[in-house]
């Protein structure tokens, strides 16, 4: 733990206090956990490697996530968006799946990893994906078109306020507003 | 989010909006100058979009109908005949084949930036920085008010723009960030959804100028400030809670069996009425005896020293207690509709199943399995909900369904009646027995007192059993009706059964205490008999609540694991165990008067009560398949314990302190003719003491005694009920026409975006023509 800490410095650590929802042991913890998936001689420079979505993935609070590749997607800071964090980005991800991050941070994430086409709205087809995911891969428990295509048009009546056709920020955050314990169930723990 | 977002142009939009949401024109208007700005940079085409606009302004919206896209339309058109929206087929702005400098505008929309552009996040907590600091501080230069500082699509409609205006931004974020309070600075950097290295960089220059330190201090105090008044409330609990007892006799011996039934070892103990005294304590009360003082002295050293009126103490103990609780009650009922009212009719399950049901927290691969299905199967018979909503019944079913119904509510109303008429006969029986029978084992005697509160128990558990059977024979459609009537059902054997047993204790016992007919000497008070049968009935109600959840949940679960192989496990039922919880505080208020201790019993059983029914939740039931709508339930359940139970206790209360005599030989209240003169008493005494009081006792005579009064306190709760329910309605209507204006600016917004679009289908058809044309000469 001791050899941890002097690798992160008090001074970031610190900055990553105030600047995240996580307590320093989090911390702590988070950059111990992310220095065992990079390679071996990655591990003095914390910020300028990233580790690629896959081997993020084989952690095991993600790995049987069926948003697992959106939540990647969504925190990386990658040019290339192939999904890869550096540290900062994984204390980002943290810090909106941890306790103490407040409703809203957790609905906006929320938003950005189920709109699948970064399109910044939840059209028909994030919807489809959306349902898709929840429901498991397996062709036993995947709805019928119909269904589909009536869950839809009818998670559409009930949230679309605007009546544009589909689901903006503003509008997710209405109806998760509503949910008791969304809040309790958007997180991830180390 | 969206509140601090708008439209650049919102002035005129606004204002259009206010005075009515439908004024079309206005609303329209705006967007024609909006579109003209827009496209001033495409220099000539901007008036041609003008005339045009203008042109099909006339016609309506009925043009943007057919300019939806087929594909579209497959998807949503086949629900058509349910659907009596047809609108909202049309009103969609997706999978269009739309152009590229459509599609360019459509992406850079506020609505779909706002989380997702850093630019736009930047303005918009720029603009909550500037609210903080206007409500901290006093007010910022005007210059910060810059229009480019708020998201607006004059900023989002040219790449350029944004880049260039995004550092601005920044810049007045920080600016701003710098004049806040560090403890806000900190939260405001840890909400904004921006990832860790924006927030490095805002972090660091907005320290690098920054010297401003301003201490929490006003926090801090508010804090303390807090904390004394907790510590002062509680001392002020305490020290009401200590009533000096009569000092006396020996106690009868302690066998066990006291626990169940509350007599023996218990009888003269704090616990009930009968134990406390009539006396008029006062410290350093030898003092003025042992001196051979002439009685003018005496009463001078008398009334220098604190005095402690028992009767008086126990009567305002109670009513404050009655007071406290009801003012909280009041308190939570009015913040739960406020909660359950906030939103408008529609519930959304659907969506809030879709966007809220994951949780991320589950890692492992089985019970991400598990919960997949459970979902699936929880979308499904949503659906099925929703398509059942459509589904019209004919005439001869609906009389059948009327005939079920009548069926299942006779066969309640009867099963309650024939039990209340049990209990009113058994009650009289069991205690004339009692009283009667002198010889016998005392043991067996002291057990048969629990005959009355194990009937009633049984019947509590029995009863909401032959409830649920009907209910099974109904067939309610809707989880939310089934739960409805349920509840009802309960209440009104609950409530039935509690009148019975009020009128027992204070018509029959209460009345007939003189006549040893009830209890078995005279020696005894009512009063402490009563409050001993409260004891029994809250006691034998926890051991029945414990072997319900022992057998009812345990061993059925057990069974059903290891005989039947299945996985269905009993459900947890809410409304059962709300309901018995309700009934269970009922007793403890019913008895305050009478043993007031039955709270803390109240308090440790609820305790208990609560550790029991969680592990067995954990252990034994599934997850109700049905979303529970948690506020309005609460609500529900919260009116339910003010109305029915608060209500009927206070007022069997009042009407024991108001007109029952006291017992003769015990209690506080003693000699007096009904316990509410022991108030009257203290205030004559009082005057006689200091006439110059006369007015306090006529104040009082005229107040409390005076039904006038009464009444015009009731009037003014009522009016003030209703004023606060037109408030509530008012605010329904509000957001109706905030929401009709939100739909407004939808169509709005399609209707542009079409006009874009048949804009550039245009300009491409002349030019083709035009080449056609020229080919053709």
């Amino acid at each position: 733990m001791g050899t941890t800490a002097s690798q992160l410095g008090k001074d970031s650590l610190s900055e990553y206090q105030e600047l995240t929802f996580l307590t320093k042991q989090e911390i702590l913890l988070a950059h111990k956990r992310f220095t065992e998936l990079q390679n071996r001689d990655e591990r003095n420079h914390l910020n300028a490697t990233r580790v690629p979505m896959e081997k993020i993935l084989t952690l095991p609070e993600l790995k049987s996530n069926p948003f697992r590749k959106r939540i990647c997607h969504v925190f990386s800071t990658s040019e290339a968006k192939d999904g890869s964090l550096t540290f900062e980005d994984f204390l980002d991800l943290l810090s909106a799946f941890s306790d103490s991050a407040t409703l809203e941070i957790k609905s906006h994430y929320a938003f950005r990893i189920f709109d699948f086409d970064d399109d910044g709205t939840l059209d028909c087809g994030d919807l489809e994906k959306l349902v898709n995911c929840l429901t498991g891969e397996t062709d036993d428990t995947r709805l019928t078109s119909e269904e589909m295509r009536q869950l839809i048009s009818n998670i559409l009546e009930e949230s679309d306020i605007d009546k544009d056709g589909t689901v903006n920020l503003s509008e997710f955050q209405h109806v998760i507003s509503r949910s008791p314990d969304f809040v309790s169930s958007f997180k991830i723990v180390l | 989010m969206a509140r601090s977002v708008d439209f650049d142009l919102s002035h005129t939009l606004m204002e259009a909006g206010l005075e009515s949401p439908a004024d079309e024109d206005g609303v329209h208007d705006s967007f024609s100058r909006l579109i003209a700005e827009q496209s001033q940079s495409e220099g000539q085409s901007a008036i041609e979009l003008q005339d045009l606009q203008r042109d099909l302004e006339e016609e309506g919206q009925d043009h943007v109908a057919h300019l939806s896209g087929p594909e579209y339309r497959e998807w949503i058109g086949s629900d058509d005949t349910e659907e009596e929206d047809n609108e909202r087929q049309t009103d969609s702005l997706i999978k269009e084949p739309w152009s590229s400098a459509t599609m360019k505008i459509l992406s850079s929309m506020p609505s779909r930036t706002i989380g997702h552009s850093r630019g736009a996040i930047i303005s918009q907590y720029y603009n909550r920085t500037m609210l903080l600091r206007r409500r901290r501080q006093s007010r910022p230069a005007i210059k910060d008010y810059s229009r480019s500082a708020r998201p607006s699509i004059r900023g989002y409609g040219m790449e350029a723009d944004t880049t260039d205006s995004a550092e601005r931004k920044q810049e007045r974020l920080v600016n701003n960030l710098q004049n806040l309070p560090v403890g806000d600075r900190v939260r405001m950097l840890r909400a904004m959804p921006l990832n860790l290295a924006e927030k490095t960089k805002l972090r660091r220059l907005t320290l690098e100028t920054n010297k401003l330190t301003r201490s929490s201090s006003g926090l801090l105090c508010c804090s303390r400030l807090k904390l004394c008044i907790i510590i002062a409330l509680r001392h002020s609990c305490t020290s009401t809670g200590n009533l000096p007892p009569e000092l006396h006799k020996n106690r009868e011996p302690f066998t066990g069996l006291e626990l169940l039934t509350g007599t023996g070892y218990f009888s003269d103990t704090l616990m009930y009425y009968g134990y406390y005294s009539n006396y008029t304590l006062r410290s350093h009360m030898n003092n003025c005896t042992e001196n051979n003082l002439p009685s003018s002295a005496k009463r001078e050293c008398e009334s220098k020293y604190p005095s402690y009126n028992m009767p008086l103490a126990y009567f305002f103990t109670i009513g404050m207690v009655f007071f406290i609780t009801c003012i909280i009650l009041v308190y939570s009922m009015s913040k739960s509709f406020g909660q359950s009212f906030r939103i408008d009719k529609s519930h959304s399950m659907l969506a809030m199943k879709a966007f809220c049901s994951w949780d991320f927290k589950v890692v492992k691969k089985s019970s991400v399995k598990l919960m997949s299905e459970n979902i699936y199967t929880q979308l499904k018979e949503l659906l099925a909900e929703v398509n059942q909503r459509h589904n019209k019944n004919t005439a001869l079913q609906k009389l059948w369904r009327l005939m079920v119904h009548g069926l299942a509510w006779t066969i309640c109303i009867a099963g309650t009646t024939g039990c209340v008429i049990a209990i009113y006969f058994s009650s009289d029986y069991v205690h004339k027995q009692r009283a009667g029978n002198v010889s016998g084992g005392s043991l067996l005697k002291e057990a048969s007192l629990l005959a009355l509160p194990v009937l009633v128990s049984l019947i509590n558990l029995l009863l909401p059993g032959l409830f649920n059977l009907a209910a099974w024979m109904e067939e309610y459609n809707s989880p939310s009706v089934r739960t409805y009537v349920a509840i009802s059902r309960n209440l009104m054997l609950k409530v039935s059964v509690l009148g019975v047993l009020c009128y027992h204790w204070l018509s029959r016992v209460a009345y007939n205490s003189d006549r040893d007919i009830y209890i078995k000497t005279s020696s005894q008070c009512w009063e402490s008999f009563v409050g001993q049968e409260l004891y029994r009935f809250l006691i034998i109600d926890f051991i029945f609540t414990l072997l319900n959840t022992l057998f009812g949940e345990l061993l059925w679960r057990i069974f059903s694991d290891k005989v039947l192989k299945n996985k269905r496990r009993p459900g947890f039922d809410i409304a059962k165990n709300v309901l018995d919880l309700i009934y269970g505080q009922t007793l403890a208020w019913l008895g305050v008067l009478f043993t007031p201790l039955l709270p803390a019993v109240q308090v440790l059983k609820l305790l208990l009560l609560f550790y029991i029914k969680m592990s067995s939740v954990m252990m034994n039931c599934q997850a109700p398949r049905r979303p529970y709508r948690v506020s309005q339930m609460t609500t529900i359940f919260i009116t339910l314990l003010c109305f029915p139970s608060f209500l009927g206790a206070s007022v069997c209360v009042t009407y024991t302190m108001w007109s029952i005599n006291p017992s003769e030989s015990c209690g506080p209240f003693r000699g007096r003719k009904t316990m509410f003169q022991a108030g009257k008493h203290w205030i004559e005494e009082l005057e006689k003491e200091n006439p110059h009081l006369s007015l306090l006792a006529r104040a009082h005579t005229y107040l409390v005694e005076n039904p006038f009064f009464l009444f015009v306190g009731a009037a003014i709760t009522l009016i003030v009920i209703y004023f606060h329910s037109q408030v509530v309605d008012g605010q329904r209507k509000i957001i109706t026409l905030l929401q009709e204006q939100i739909e407004n600016v939808g169509k709005d917004k399609k209707f542009l975006i079409t006009r874009l679009q048949s804009m550039h289908e245009q300009k491409k058809t002349p030019k083709r023509s035009l080449a056609s044309q020229d080919s053709g000469c």
